[in-house]
């Protein structure tokens, strides 16, 4: 994670990282191993939606060319660089569906938003990484429901029956991110 | 705003999950726009989504020609910037807006000085708003399915508890139940279902289809 004077600048191996550098630095090279990273991923996504082949293709380009576009909004001490890409894929792929816009909340207002305070950062990114970590320790069963669950593969059916709900450390994992978030929430709006 | 109902968690899931109706995700969206308690919510069921998206086996495509045609359209894009969400406006939070397309609503009469505007109507449900004199009821009714209410102005209350602005009631088809605006102000009220209501009373039944509600 740091930065070697010997070498020059050294590429964290960090998503987030990368996304960091192409927000304040237009760093060409970051986005381009953002792309590696999540392309096969959003694929993977997208098929289990049916959403296969060129169809595919748009989505991932739109989105991509999106977390281009839209890096100066992205803030680490709410969100990963992968839960930001999550939602702005999810976005485009329901904009092509339904051809209209998808309902989207009013942006936080918060004059000058100050710059995210490190310890907050490093507290939302912890709770990212053991919220990752907790979802590879569920069994091959219950990881298949949380995944159906999280990748829109549920019918409403399973929807109202909460099938695919978080369970056992995901849970209280999940819990532990929304108070990290609620208190960064209102740290932003105290300022 | 003291906000004391909230969206179902289940729910916040489907909506980051882009697997909500689009009535249902406006209803999200408009509870987000003014509940900082959800907003966490939300960004939290997508830290889990980003998660999960991370975890996934990646499936490979074209991507070395994909890469390239993103990276040549890079100075491209940030010339065309996307339009802003739309912002709120009095007590229409941004999300209510977009569905009214910036304009104020139209009002037509239900009887019993309540009226609705019809936002969407299709496949996926309806959405609308409602407009409900003080003190006055919403005719009784069931749910072919679900039913979110969320509301904008004033407050109503039924056999459930109490609703002031910015909460949201959740009705499933098990509940039967007879929303009366409180007396304060009239009840404005964004509601969206994804089946038609089913009315008890005859009268109500017959206009259903003439109102499409």
């Amino acid at each position: 994670m740091s930065e070697s004077p010997a070498s020059g600048r050294e590429m964290p191996d960090d998503p987030t990282a990368w996304l960091i550098a192409v927000r304040d630095g237009r760093d060409r090279a970051a986005f381009a191993r953002l792309f590696d990273f999540y392309a096969p991923r959003l694929r993977a996504m997208l098929a289990r939606q049916n959403c296969t082949g060129a169809a595919a293709d748009d989505v991932i380009q739109d989105a991509m060319l999106r977390v281009w576009q839209k890096a100066a909004q992205f803030d680490e001490s709410r969100a990963s660089a992968s839960a930001w890409i999550y939602r702005i894929a999810r976005n485009r792929h329901v904009d092509v569906i339904r051809k209209s816009a998808r309902p989207m909340p009013e942006a936080l207002k918060v004059e000058d938003p100050p710059a995210p305070d490190a310890s907050e950062v490093v507290a939302l990114q912890g709770e990212a990484t053991r919220l990752r970590a907790a979802l590879q320790d569920l069994s091959p069963e219950q990881r298949r429901m949380v995944e159906m669950a999280y990748m829109g593969e549920l019918t409403h059916q399973e929807i109202s029956d909460d099938t695919g709900l978080p369970l056992g450390t995901v849970k209280s994992r999940l819990r532990l991110a929304i108070a990290r978030l609620r208190n960064n929430l209102k740290d932003l709006r105290a300022q | 705003m003291s906000i004391s109902h909230h969206i179902p968690a289940r729910l916040m899931r489907a909506y980051a999950a882009g697997s909500l109706p689009a009535s249902f995700a406006t209803v999200v969206a408009a509870h987000v726009s003014v509940c900082d308690e959800c907003r966490a919510r939300l960004e939290a069921e997508e830290i889990a989504g980003g998660a999960v998206l991370e975890n996934l086996n990646p499936v490979g495509g074209d991507e070395a020609r994909l890469r390239a045609a993103v990276l040549a359209r890079l100075d491209d894009a940030l010339e065309a910037p996307e339009a802003p969400a739309p912002e709120g406006h009095g007590i229409y939070p941004g999300p209510v807006m977009a569905a009214l397309k910036g304009r104020a609503p139209r009002w037509k009469p239900l009887g019993a000085g309540i009226r609705q505007t019809i936002l969407a109507s299709g496949d996926e449900g309806s959405l609308r708003l409602l407009y409900i004199p003080p003190g006055a009821a919403v005719p009784d009714h069931g749910h072919g399915g679900l039913e979110l209410t969320m509301v904008l102005q004033g407050s109503f209350g039924d056999e459930t508890g109490h609703y002031g602005v910015g909460d949201v009631e959740v009705a499933d088809d098990s509940l039967e139940h007879t929303p009366i605006a409180g007396p304060e102000a009239p009840c404005i009220a964004l509601a969206a279902t994804d089946a038609p209501l089913r009315f008890r009373a005859l009268v109500p039944r017959l206009l259903q289809p003439l109102f499409r509600i």
